[in-house]
């Protein structure tokens, strides 16, 4: 039950938020704080308290909800879940605080975004298709309000863009676990008995189609190339807390499912596409990162990284080894806290003060002496994007490389350079928009004084910034969860040479 | 030996927190005096005659993945620690006044320290990553343009090159199953057997040789992998190009020796002919280059490489002796020496340029100055000893280095240690050149009015001349350390 209340705090908060009267409106941060924290507090108890050795689920919860389909509520947590659990808190706690400061419509905006966050936490937790399937939509739709509503730049062309995407990418998962209950014979979608091989498991033909429809289907929401390009726009039209939610976890569900459904179910199918789908994800780093380079608004730099970074998962997860495997899963984390925070100082530092997210204008605003905090946390999430060690994307990007060398010693060398172009675009937007040398004769004063930053942004950054130092020097705290349950009978079917 | 590593961090910690830049200043630089004392002790206790590493410590980092947090410290690693001990604080006397600048140094250090003592592949990857950090934000510390321009292309130089180096580590793992340096480099040329064997290509091995060399090279930097270096160690304030050249450059040195020499015998030695003359063209293009620059700094800088190329030049050499004679030896020797040295020398030359600067007003052209020897006696007499030193006069520090290198090179490349006499012909011509333009002659340019060295600067340069003396005279002291007899 205490994972489920995860969710289900979500939930409770978003209603509650939606009762509340008129003149209380303004509280509705408050409760959507509370709620946050309570389900950060619930996720890092279910963290804490994960102990089978090894690596099964947890915390099972199983309940009949349509019998005659096969459906049932059914949701449990094993260490790979819990790491996403915690992610998503974490976010939560942290998209809240630097949403502080929206006063327009904060009911509806607050209550969507806990709707967003309860869907999150159930993907992260169900192991029936069908409920699965069910939080995944419900992230869809809120997200589509959020931007359209509270958005910046080109909001309602970003936020259908992104919507089309996202149903898109439904329709094909759709499609893919119906064929699944329907032609696979199976009818159920539960996960573990489908995934059985005692079961017989599925006849190759099926799985050779099958596969990519739904690896591509989930793969949508993940940013692989070339079907990333919902995402920047969107990253850019969306308020910040929202750009956080989508970088931070919601692309983190695509390949999330993309690893727990497509890949375990159809080890035939994932033999036969597993070569293209690495090309797709080593493309993904090298061409998102070179794009990146010759941006020149800010925000649109931090969005074409996120699809540098979420190469590298895919290929991590294309490896097949547990080194790569457990790369791909910590870079889920990882990127998720480094590039909430990217998004964070961006949209919210810099842009609701300086109104400009132009790299050659904020260079000329002086911002490392006009606004010294966001400064320093824009340079440390900088260093930890670009992969710097001590941080946690060093790990988790050289535990990808690691198992990529075993696996397709060919494509360290795309995957190396993107690590080493995406070093170069984070530094040059870095130095030109915070850092810049000042042109004779103009005047900072002009600009400044900005308001001071805001305690709750002090606070959700100082959190993000811990948490990536923290699993960069002790990566074990997240790794043994993860490689553990890389050794449970699903799990290890993704493993080269395992069970199948 | 964890100790160490925590004294300069902590140092940082307590300088990021004073209250003003004069506290941080004084707080960071009495940490550092700390680190001096302990790296002595740790040199006095270390055991030369049992040799190998000592002080070793080891923890498990990243089971899951083999990465221990494992140091230790051998002959080599406590000359290196000796030189960091030493150049930091001497940076920071020289030319470092804001606070976050003092961190920063402290950091820097910090790194240093942790190149030179990490006994596995990923620790000591993760510390000679991060260095480059610190050394990105200290170099573009004047925040002009073409600081802004310089310290970026160093940072994505070496970072191009660190990712090289990183492939290359998760290639021998991937092979070998392990990133323990000392168990891999006890295994002598059997890296290079499970590469070939382990991947399948024939040239498997050669590749993952590649692949470190060319990061290496970066840091050093080997010619033609140089050009991220004028412009950063010109554009940076000269108290961190002292640190750039005094310390950083020897990471790449101290790479090639930790880990190419013990891991690739069997390529370094087939490859010597053109890894020789790849040292050759560093010292002599180099040299030349040096020949014909106006600015101080450029030359110096310039100079700087044509020194770590006499270092490259005896690697290669002792390399492809491939047995255990007294030309390699010697060669070997030198190498370490000229480390030291070098990086005591050229730091000295850079704080002199700070010295320099400062009085010039930003000034730093050969042509700027002139007769400055009658206006600048102590500053003359004390820069000439350290350019005298970098020129390889005996009696002084440079000479030992070098000619140890130049013995044991000749005995075994003959031709490369006649044609690297060329790089040392040009060193002595530009150098002296400098010298007659800039001390000798009659007054002119900046040198009218010319202040004299302060006491407080006296003081912080002349341990360091001292230093020069004292190893020209008795090297043993240093030779001690890694040779036993």
């Amino acid at each position: 039950m205490i994972l489920n209340a995860t969710f289900l705090t979500a939930l409770a908060g978003a209603g509650l938020i939606l009762l509340l009267p008129t003149r209380l409106a303004a509280h509705a941060r408050v409760v959507a704080l509370v709620a946050a924290l309570a389900g950060l507090g619930f996720a890092m108890r279910a963290f804490i308290g994960y102990n089978p050795a090894d690596g099964a689920f947890q915390y099972v919860t199983r309940v009949p909800w349509i019998p005659q389909m096969g459906i049932s509520y059914f949701t449990a947590a094993d260490g790979i879940s819990l790491v996403m659990v915690l992610l998503t808190g974490i976010i939560a706690v942290t998209g809240v605080l630097f949403s502080w400061n929206v006063t327009r419509g904060p009911r509806a905006f607050f209550a969507f975004f806990l709707v967003i966050i309860a869907g999150v936490y159930g993907v992260f937790q169900s192991l029936d298709l069908f409920l699965l399937f069910v939080f995944y939509e419900i992230v869809i739709i809120p997200k589509y309000f959020l931007i359209a509503g509270w958005g910046s730049t080109n909001r309602q062309y970003g936020a259908m863009k992104l919507t089309m995407y996202s149903v898109a990418g439904s329709a094909l998962v759709l499609l893919g676990l119906l064929a699944v209950w329907a032609v696979g014979g199976a009818r159920t979608f539960d996960l573990l008995e489908l995934a059985d091989p005692l079961a017989g498991g599925f006849a190759p033909s099926f799985q050779a189609w099958v596969f990519p429809v739904l690896f591509l289907g989930f793969g949508v929401l993940a940013g692989i190339w070339p079907l990333h390009t919902w995402a920047p726009t969107g990253h850019v039209a969306a308020p910040t807390a929202v750009s956080m939610l989508l970088a931070g976890v919601v692309m983190k569900l695509g390949s999330y499912s993309a690893m727990r459904v497509a890949m375990t179910l159809f080890p035939d199918g994932l033999e036969m596409w597993r070569v293209p789908m690495a090309v797709l994800a080593a493309a993904g780093i090298l061409l998102g990162a070179l794009v990146a380079l010759a941006q020149r608004d800010l925000k649109y730099v931090v969005g074409y990284s996120s699809i540098a970074h979420m190469g590298f998962v895919l290929l991590g997860l294309m490896t097949l080894n547990p080194l790569g495997l457990g790369g791909a899963t910590l870079q889920m984390f990882s990127h998720g806290i480094i590039g909430g925070l990217l998004f964070a100082v961006v949209g919210r530092m810099v842009y609701d003060r300086t109104h400009t997210r132009q790299i050659a204008e904020l260079g000329q605003m002086n911002l490392s002496a006009t606004m010294p905090f966001a400064a320093a946390a824009f340079t440390l999430a900088s260093l930890a994007s670009m992969g710097l060690p001590g941080f946690s994307g060093f790990i988790a990007e050289f535990a990808v490389l690691g198992g990529t060398w075993r696996a397709f010693p060919w494509l360290v060398v795309p995957a190396g350079l993107g690590a080493v172009v995406t070093a170069a675009f984070t530094l040059r937007a870095l130095q030109a928009s915070f850092f810049a040398p000042r042109a004779a004769g103009a005047s900072a004063a002009a600009h400044a004084p900005w308001p001071p930053i805001s305690m709750p942004e002090k606070i959700g950054a100082s959190v993000l910034v811990a948490c990536a130092i923290v699993v960069g020097l002790w990566p074990s705290v997240l790794l043994e969860p993860i490689q553990r349950s890389l050794g449970s009978p699903l799990m290890s079917r993704l493993v080269e040479g395992g069970p199948r | 030996m964890t100790l160490l590593l925590l004294i300069p961090l902590l140092g940082a910690l307590v300088a990021a927190m004073a209250p003003s830049d004069r506290i941080a200043r004084w707080s960071g630089l009495a940490f550092q005096a700390w680190a001096l004392v302990y790296t002595l002790g740790l040199a006095l206790d270390y055991d030369a005659a049992a040799g190998g590493l000592q002080f070793v410590e080891r923890l498990p980092w990243i089971p899951a993945f083999g990465i221990d947090y494992h140091v230790g410290a051998d002959g080599l690693s406590i000359v290196l620690l000796l030189l960091t001990a030493i150049v930091s604080p001497f940076a920071v006397l020289t030319g470092v006044r804001a606070k976050w600048q003092v961190v920063m140094v402290l950091l820097l250090q910090t790194t240093l320290v942790g190149t030179f003592v990490a006994v596995n592949l990923i620790l000591w990857f993760l510390f000679y990553e991060l260095s480059l950090a610190p050394a990105f934000l200290l170099a573009r510390s004047s925040g002009t343009p073409r600081a802004a321009a310089a310290s970026f292309r160093f940072f994505v130089y070496t970072f191009l090159g660190g990712m090289g180096i990183l492939a290359g580590f998760l290639a021998i793992q991937a092979a070998t199953g392990t990133f323990d340096l000392q168990m891999l480099a006890a295994g002598g040329g059997l890296v290079e057997v499970a590469l070939e064997a382990g991947f399948g290509w024939p040239f498997a091995g050669t590749l993952v040789f590649a692949c470190i060399f060319l990061g290496l090279s970066v840091k050093v930097p080997v010619v033609p992998m140089h050009a991220w270096l004028p412009d950063a160690y010109a554009e940076s304030p000269s108290a961190v190009t002292m640190l750039l050249t005094g310390l950083m450059s020897k990471m790449g040195v101290y790479g090639f020796l930790r880990l190419l020499v013990p891991l690739f015998p069997g390529h370094m030695a087939a490859l010597a002919p053109a890894l020789l003359a790849l040292a050759l063209v560093t010292i002599v293009f180099s040299a030349f280059t040096a020949l014909v620059q106006t600015d101080l700094k450029r030359m110096l800088a310039w100079s700087s490489v044509n020194h770590l190329g006499y270092c490259l030049l005896g690697i290669f050499a002792a390399a492809a002796a491939n047995g255990t004679d007294a030309a390699q030896t010697s060669a070997t020797n030198g190498v370490i020496l000229q480390i030291f040295n070098h990086g005591l020398t050229a730091s000295a030359l850079f704080a002199f340029v700070a010295f320099i600067e400062k009085r010039s007003g930003g000034a730093r052209g050969i042509g700027d100055f002139g007769g400055l020897r009658t206006a600048a006696p102590v500053l003359a007499g004390l820069m000439g000893i350290a350019v005298f030193s970098s020129l390889g006069l005996p009696g002084l520090n440079g000479f030992v280095g070098e000619f140890l290198i130049f013995a044991g090179t000749f005995q075994i490349a003959p031709w490369a240690a006649a044609a690297a006499t060329a790089g040392l012909f040009a060193t002595a011509v530009f150098l002296l050149n400098m010298i007659q333009r800039v001390f000798a002659g009659p007054l002119g340019g900046h040198s009218a009015g010319f202040r004299d060295l302060t006491a407080g600067e006296i003081a912080t340069v002349a341990p360091l001349v001292g230093l020069m003396f004292v190893l020209g005279i008795y090297p043993q002291v240093l030779i001690a350390l890694f040779h036993s007899p």
